[in-house]
């Protein structure tokens, strides 16, 4: 496997190397020295069509710690309307020998074109697409729930995780639904109907309506944004009725069981999705979520670029 | 690799036992009785070797000797040229390596790429005093200047022939095995 | 002068020699025994009716980047067809005379196939008020099919007000079914398909509501309907109602929607992107069912041709459509006889007689027989062939079976006794 386009293409497997080998990577991260040398020469791009500071670092620490070049290319203000950017820009790249792509772009499956439209032969990794997917999330989220109710290894094989807020749109919740079922975990997705989408039943999670059954008994809750934009084309009548109903508040996370933990992929709506109360509690792993995005994009970029060929994909 | 039942035994595990009190011993006195020693393998059989050698070591001293590991594969010279591996485990002991006299340990020494890798990993890790190597068997057939401190069996081979470690930690027993490349 | 068209077989039958004079059929006698001034020799080839295409888009005026009404005309006669039907929707608007005895002129001038203009239903294509009808249908063009095609008639009084219009010079209002609210933004059919690939959902609904209503307008007002590219099963059901219940309405279903399923999207290679959008599996069976039954009336391409940029690009950003003219009779012939569900004189029907009376288009769509105009397109059944895009004759290359092999070959194909295409080559 030559690109992380999506989690579907990988296998238990390849999941658990992955996340074996941000496990080992994790723990450069706590000593002085954080620097490998394993990609010195490389250059990796990171090409953002949307603004996402936080992605976008998270990519260049995790390249730079592998002794990469990067090159930061801010693609926003190019258009979907003008869209023979994407190629221009794809040809541009290749030009400059880049031998990895990080891409995030508005229209879903724009890596997938990146990669197999014969523009570039570089490495693409999909660092978000649309309301595709965003398949690194999903490995730093499994990475997370791994270490705090697996004790870090193994698959998830019984975590129940329930998956909260606007799926429709969420390319957060594709990519883990298809990534957390590999790894053996049960998920559960709760939303209004209006942002679920048609079809979510041929999905291998369950699907609820109701909040507080569909915490009742999970070991982790992701909560996801919403976006307010949302109430304005009619998916849910208020802010006020989408918090009542889907928002995890103080209350709600009382219910919970002690173990339970709470995650987001951020950035937050305070006061909309989550309360700032749980957003801050100890049940809240949502700032070391970001740290392991580092760990576990440094995996993906050492599998698929530190060889001759990309390790993911049928172990030796 | 040829199989194992294709090789003849250079070492047995009594063989392999004595080569290793005997590290032990060279270690202590070679190092003067030092209190500072780190003993760090390289994965896979260097570690169970550093392990070994720390246990009797520690009978000798009389104290606990820290043993830990070290994954070299990120520092590999041949790292490009192969399908991208599995990371190994590193484990550094609590107090660290700065300052102290580190003894890496591996099974063969061969051309010294991958002691030369250990070196740059160590590197980045901290700053020893002292970095020594010792290794169950050296082969012979050097690429790089390096030379082991302490050796269970020098073992002159052939370029053609392959020798591998068993131990019993991961295989059915110890053994040094020496069997020609078939092909 | 007189030709003699030798060794053929109309509708698959038996082999004739066709023998035709001033353009018109004079003769038809067993094969080997017509004689006449010159003479095309075939081999026992399948002949039918010319083909007629009620819904092509030439993009001229305006986009003759993508396509010139010669280049489509080129493509036509090379698929078979001796008349094609131009789409209102170019730059500017087909919504006046002048505008459409523009593109009726040149495709005269071409002379690769007859170019009927279809035009606006509202000016502009802006769904506000109506064009001005009766001028373009008095006009030399003497436009007969009306179509905001792209765009769908939506307003429901407007649309009512077109279907009562059109009545007056025996017009057809041919209605692109598209809900506009619920396809706000819509990049492929929703499903499970759509679900995965995050690509926001077309909902068969969207298309079947605006049928369903239109289907009822036109019963409440006394008009006929003809609607466009049909792609869903319900689409058909709602039709096979209304036929039952009497109403006069026409449907048309396109080659790639019989053809082809959004599996395809899968791999977000923009040529698969097309209004309406590929659909499921039983969809296709069910436009396929509804085909051989009649209650889909015809095959009409929806020859889109689009620039390279178009396509060359993310999904979201490009343009939707496909190429047709070229491969609809392969597909045709894949589908459809290939499998027994048409007859070679049903397929005649559906791609000539009826495209060419829901057209009113006098001296097309006739029988193969004396004292007829030879509009005639010579298919070789049994070649395959694969589809190259760079040798295609449209100035595009947005073909969904780029590499495919195709089934059966247009070996001829004649224009009022004119061949425009010999041994697959474009004369």
């Amino acid at each position: 496997m030559r690109h992380l386009l999506s989690t579907a293409d990988l296998t238990r497997d390849d999941a658990l190397l992955i996340l074996d080998t941000a496990a080992e990577l994790a723990r450069i991260s706590d000593r002085p020295m954080k620097k490998l040398p394993t990609l010195r020469g490389r250059t990796v791009v990171n090409l953002f069509f949307e603004d996402s500071t936080r992605t976008r670092i998270s990519f260049e620490a995790a390249a730079k710690r592998l002794s990469a070049d990067v090159i930061n290319f801010s693609a926003k203000g190019s258009s979907v309307s003008k869209g023979e950017s994407l190629k221009d820009t794809a040809l541009t790249l290749q030009a400059m020998g880049a031998d990895a792509v990080v891409i995030r772009h508005g229209a879903s499956g724009a890596p997938h074109r990146l990669a197999n439209a014969g523009w570039i032969e570089s490495t693409v990794i999909n660092a978000g697409d649309g309301t595709h997917e965003h398949p690194t999330q999903a490995l730093l989220d499994a990475f997370t729930l791994r270490r705090h109710l697996r004790d870090g290894e193994g698959d998830l094989t019984g975590v129940r995780v329930t998956i909260v807020g606007d799926v429709l749109h969420s390319r957060v919740a594709r990519s883990n639904v298809l990534l957390l079922h590999t790894l053996g975990a049960d998920v559960t997705l709760c939303a209004p109907p209006t942002l679920l989408p048609v079809g979510v039943d041929t999905w291998p999670c369950t699907v609820s309506y109701d909040l507080d059954a569909a915490i009742a008994d999970a070991d982790a809750v992701m909560m996801l944004r919403v976006q307010l934009e949302r109430m304005n084309a009619a998916y849910f009548p208020s802010a006020a009725e989408y918090s009542r109903r889907y928002g995890l508040d103080a209350q709600r996370m009382a219910t919970l069981a002690p173990h339970t933990i709470v995650m987001h992929p951020g950035p937050m709506n305070r006061g909309m999705e989550i309360a700032a109360d749980v957003a801050d509690s100890e049940r809240s792993v949502i700032v070391e979520q970001v740290s392991n995005g580092v760990s576990v994009r440094m995996a993906v970029m050492y599998l698929l670029l530190g060889g001759a060929e990309s390790g993911i994909g049928g172990i030796a | 690799m040829s199989d194992a039942s294709e090789m003849r035994a250079v070492l047995e595990a009594a063989d392999v036992a004595r080569a290793l009190s005997r590290i032990a011993h060279e270690i202590d006195e070679r190092t003067k009785g030092a209190d500072d020693i780190v003993l760090l393998g390289v994965p896979t059989r260097g570690v169970a070797l550093a392990r070994r050698i720390g246990a009797r070591l520690a009978e000798i001293q009389g104290h606990p000797i820290p043993v830990g590991s070290l994954d070299i594969t990120m520092y590999r010279d041949d790292l490009r040229l192969k399908k991208a591996r599995a990371l190994l485990h590193t484990e550094i002991p609590t107090g660290g390596i700065d300052g102290r006299l580190v003894v890496l340990v591996d099974d063969v020494l061969f051309s010294g790429r991958t002691v030369r890798a250990a070196l740059d990993a160590l590197g980045d890790i901290g700053r020893p005093r002292m970095v020594q190597l010792a290794v169950l068997v050296d082969r012979g057939h050097r690429e790089l200047p390096i030379r082991a401190d302490y050796v269970g069996k020098n073992l002159p081979t052939s370029l053609r022939e392959t020798v591998r470690v068993q131990l019993a930690e991961h295989d059915a027993e110890d053994a040094v095995l020496v069997g020609a490349v078939t092909a | 002068m007189s030709i003699v068209i030798r060794n053929v077989r109309p509708y698959g039958e038996d082999a004739v020699d066709l023998v035709v004079k001033h353009g018109v059929i004079i003769d038809i006698v067993p094969a080997g025994t017509g004689t006449a001034n010159a003479e095309y020799r075939f081999d026992g080839e399948v002949v039918l009716p010319g083909l007629v295409d009620l819904h092509t888009h030439l993009r001229e005026p305006g986009r003759e980047d993508a396509e010139t009404i010669r280049s489509g005309t080129q493509a036509a006669a090379l698929g078979g067809f001796t008349c094609v039907h131009a789409m209102a929707n170019t730059e500017p608007v087909a919504d006046t005379a002048g505008d459409v005895e523009l593109v009726w002129r040149k495709g005269a001038e071409a002379g690769y196939c007859d170019v009927r203009p279809v035009g606006a239903v509202t000016a502009g294509l802006r769904g506000e008020r109506l064009a001005e009808l009766g001028a373009m249908a008095d006009s030399a063009a003497q436009v007969r099919v009306f179509s905001d095609d792209g765009k769908c008639v939506s307003d429901a009084l407007l649309m009512r007000r077109a279907l009562e219009y059109v009545k007056a010079f025996d017009g057809v209002v041919a209605q692109h079914s598209q809900e506009p609210r619920l396809t706000d933004g819509a990049q492929m059919n929703e499903g499970a398909m759509s679900a995965r690939l995050g690509l926001a959902g077309w909902p068969a609904v969207a298309e079947e509501a605006i049928i369903a209503r239109d289907v009822l307008l036109a019963e409440h007002v006394g008009s006929r309907l003809h609607v466009c590219h049909l792609s869903t099963a319900g689409s058909v059901e709602i039709i096979r109602w209304a036929k039952a219940r009497g109403i006069d309405v026409t449907a048309e279903a396109t080659p790639h929607h019989l053809a082809l399923t959004e599996d395809l999207v899968a791999t977000y290679d923009p040529v698969f992107k097309v209004n309406p959008p590929l659909r499921t599996e039983a969809d296709v069976e069910a436009l396929r069912a509804a085909l051989a039954d009649g209650t889909i009336d015809i095959v009409a391409t929806d020859h889109a041709p689009h620039p390279r940029e178009a396509k060359d690009c993310e999904w979201a950003a490009a343009a939707m459509g496909m190429l047709g003219l070229e491969t609809a009779l392969s597909v045709v012939i894949e589908t459809m006889v290939d499998t027994g569900r048409l007859t070679w004189r049903e397929v005649a029907e559906r791609m000539s007689t009826a495209p060419a009376r829901i057209g009113r288009v006098a001296d097309q769509g006739r029988p193969i027989a004396v004292g007829e105009p030879a509009n005639l397109c010579i298919v070789d059944p049994r070649t395959d062939w694969v589809v190259d895009p760079a040798r295609l004759a449209s100035r595009s290359r947005n073909t969904p079976f780029a590499a495919r092999t195709m089934r059966g070959r247009v070996v001829a194909t004649f224009l009022r006794g004119q061949a425009t295409v010999l041994n697959g080559v474009l004369q």
